[in-house]
């Protein structure tokens, strides 16, 4: 069972929490990913970590209620316990174990969509800690979506605010802001990190490519052990088939089938999905990237 | 009664038309005059061969004897000497190729029923309360056991007899490896029989943590200079699953047998009050003729949908227990023997919609000695199909091998350890199990589980004197 130390409510449908698991906050990297079970019956969730803190041996994990599992999660209070939290899985982001003055040499952007904003946050912090300063956009539906703003203001070097309708800062997608960026204000970059939807992914890698700049996505398909055992979570990347758990969750944007992973999203949607939307009408995907209609 | 004859006594099943339809075990089990009489065709072999044909060497005719006689503590001892798990043993072993092969009786009749025996036996001791007795002072060596499946299991329960501090590490919420996430509840019900053989395994002292994924939470070389561990066993099996690297394998409704089986084994996808979802088309196809494709067959037909196992040679070759077909047939599936899939078809939803398949003919032996199948030239067809469920066989999971140094691994990914005892190519870390030997059978697994266990203690034994 696994402590909730810490929760606060980023906004209606989003929240934080920080979770006692020593084993995890011990060795997890930014980039890697934790599965959470509420109880007994429940499902097995993946998420990224959000933040970790070794010496209280806590892990932060940031959710948006999509359904069931997360609505369930969503109404626990600190003090209470979780049934299940492993992890750390999949590969740290390779950011982290690249030679880092290797990283140094490079002008980085990161790109979040919505929730993406979580995962992306301790790979900034962490480069920041380093003494890399990386361009940070983030990409949300509308002003009350945009989460973590103060926390990344501290670790970015510029951070670029867009909202779909235009509520906060700016108004437009993350493509417009990196096309702005690359094209109006002479930013050069040499890697491009891009977090959120697979639609926003997809669309940011079509952007990137135009410009050159090799790109890095996080995929967020469907995962049962999120140890290999399974392979719910495959996906075709260039000319192989490669799962998300244990050979990501980050790949290059390039190569990475993101019909295909779409499409693969949306198997228990028309299933036992049905069953979850009765609960919680909506999206599957974690909102907020304006392109795929997922939040209407 | 009848007195003992050629012909085993016969045992009590759900019938095939109502067990298609629910989870409930298949095999009603002996009741205690069957039982009885059944222990009473038992020779008592002076050199009893059956104990030869056993993995884990239970003195077979001891426990039948104490059997005979109605003592079902005696009898249940007798098999706790060599075996943690006798009630899962009773139901997933193949004796028919083990200890029943080898049995006097079969030669001029029926072998003697050892594996529904030891079932019954293990079953009365449950219902009665009686737990594996223990009496040894703890000796102060810690040992860390890796994977919570038969061979950590028996790994572990043997060492906690011989007075180690052991602790089992699983990755998973629940502990049991396949036995939980891989074997059906009609065939090895999870709240009675695999979790009591667990907690009988817990009350030797054995400690589990769940939630631990050996090579990510924390490596061996961390457990042995960190958290204290002189010894090591790594039963972490054969996770990976096999694709067939045909076009349309990522097609929405094909799933690996090991995602199937696991969402509705371990998250216990079948039952109304499960938050996890799992897909129940009309129609499913199970490619594979091994054990695991007859489970994933018999699941899907009791989630309702009509079953079709497609196995690329013929009856005669199907790797599975014989016992498992012909549950498989009585319970209406369909086999398409001698056809391999060759591409899998989509609508324009992506969903599955068919199975482009081949026939093939059977040709000359290959390496494993069974004849090779050939695919007979232009004998395509169309197998209508909603899901497709690839039951190919698994690999041992580099997760671990990847993080633990000194640790090798041959061709095929498996740990490189000594047959006889369990040790590898790194001091201290032994290894058995599918991690070792890539798929194969619990029994085998538990064979190697209790090598290793001699092992470690014999190198704590050398490393002392």
């Amino acid at each position: 069972m696994y402590l909730i130390k810490k929760k606060s409510v980023l906004h209606s449908s989003i929240f934080l929490m920080d979770i006692v698991a020593p084993r995890v906050a011990k060795y997890c990297e930014p980039g890697q990913f934790v599965i959470v079970r509420t109880d007994e019956m429940g499902e097995r969730i993946p998420l990224t970590v959000c933040d970790y803190d070794r010496e209280q041996g806590t892990v932060t994990i940031v959710v948006q209620i999509v359904g069931a599992t997360s609505e369930k999660l969503s109404k626990m209070e600190e003090g209470e316990y979780l049934h299940d939290f492993v992890g750390p899985l999949g590969n740290p982001s390779e950011l982290v174990t690249d030679d880092i003055e290797e990283v140094r040499k490079k002008k980085i952007l990161f790109v979040a969509g919505g929730l993406g904003t979580a995962p992306v946050y301790p790979q900034v912090k962490w480069l920041h800690e380093h003494g890399i300063d990386a361009d940070v956009i983030v990409g949300a539906k509308n002003k009350e979506l945009i989460i973590l703003e103060e926390e990344m203001k501290k670790v970015a070097g510029n951070l670029y605010i867009t909202t779909d309708d235009g509520s906060y800062v700016r108004k437009g997608l993350v493509t417009e802001v990196i096309a702005d960026l690359v094209e109006n204000q002479g930013k050069k970059y040499d890697l491009c990190v891009s977090i959120g939807p697979m639609i926003m992914m997809k669309f940011c890698v079509m952007t990137t490519k135009k410009y050159d700049i090799p790109t890095i996505v996080s995929m967020n398909p469907i995962m049962v052990d999120g140890t290999g055992m399974c392979g719910a979570c495959r996906l075709t990347v260039g000319d192989e088939v490669k799962f998300a758990c244990i050979d990501g969750p980050e790949f290059d944007g390039f190569k990475v089938d993101f019909n295909e992973a779409m499409e693969r999203m949306k198997l228990y949607k028309t299933e036992e999905g049905r069953a979850l939307l009765k609960l919680r009408e909506g999206d599957t995907h974690h909102g907020g990237c304006g392109n795929c209609g997922g939040d209407k | 009664m009848a007195a003992p004859g050629f012909e085993r006594v016969a045992i009590s099943e759900q019938e095939p038309a109502v067990r298609a339809k629910n989870f409930e075990e298949v095999c009603l089990g002996y009741t205690e005059e069957e039982a009885v009489l059944e222990a009473a065709r038992c020779l008592n072999c002076k050199n009893p061969r059956c104990v030869q044909g056993c993995p884990v060497q239970i003195d077979i005719p001891a426990f039948i004897t104490a059997l005979k006689e109605r003592d079902f503590k005696g009898a249940y001892s007798k098999i706790s000497e060599a075996s943690a798990l006798p009630a899962v043993c009773g139901r997933v072993c193949p004796q028919e190729t083990q200890c029943e092969a080898l049995c006097i009786r079969g030669i001029k009749g029926d072998a003697v029923a050892i594996g529904k025996l030891e079932r019954y036996v293990a079953d009365r001791a449950r219902e009665e309360g009686i737990k594996p007795s223990l009496d040894v002072a703890l000796n102060g060596h810690k040992v860390a056991v890796v994977g919570s499946g038969p061979a950590g299991l028996t790994c572990a329960g043997d060492l906690a007899k011989m007075g180690y501090d052991v602790t089992i590490f699983e990755a998973l919420h629940e502990a049991g490896g396949v036995l939980t996430y891989g074997i059906p509840e009609f065939r090895l019900p999870k709240d009675t029989v695999v979790a009591s053989e667990i907690e009988n395994v817990k009350s030797l002292g054995v400690k589990i943590e769940t939630n631990v994924v050996i090579g990510k939470s924390v490596t061996i070389d961390e457990l042995m200079e960190d958290e204290g561990f002189e010894a090591v066993f790594i039963g972490s099996g054969a996770g990976l699953p096999m694709f067939m690297k045909i076009p349309g394998e990522n097609a929405k409704g094909v799933f690996s047998a090991n995602e199937y089986l696991t969402r509705s084994n371990l998250m216990k996808a079948f039952r109304e009050d499960s938050d996890t979802p799992i897909y129940r088309p009309a129609k499913v196809a199970v490619v594979g003729g091994g054990n695991v494709a007859m489970d994933a067959a018999r699941t899907a037909l009791r989630l309702g949908a009509e079953v079709t196992i497609v196995y690329r040679r013929s009856e005669a070759e199907l790797p599975a227990r014989v016992e498992e077909v012909h549950h498989a047939k009585e319970e209406g599936i369909k086999f398409e023997l001698l056809t391999n899939p060759v591409e899998i078809l989509e609508n324009e939803e992506h969903f599955v919609r068919a199975m482009k398949c081949i026939r093939m003919e059977l040709g000359e032996p290959d390496a494993s000695g069974r004849r090779r199948p050939v695919p007979i030239e232009g004998s395509e067809f169309e197998l209508e199909t909603d899901a497709v469920i690839m039951a190919l066989g698994t690999s041992p999971n580099p997760l671990i091998s990847s993080t633990t140094k000194g640790l090798e691994t041959n061709k095929w990914k498996c740990i490189i350890a000594d047959e006889a005892t369990g040790a590898t190519t790194k001091e201290g870390v032994y290894a058995g199990g599918d991690a070792v030997t890539g798929a194969a059978t619990v029994i085998l697994a538990m064979g190697a589980g209790k090598a290793a266990a001699k092992g470690i203690d014999d190198y704590f034994k050398n490393k002392e004197a």
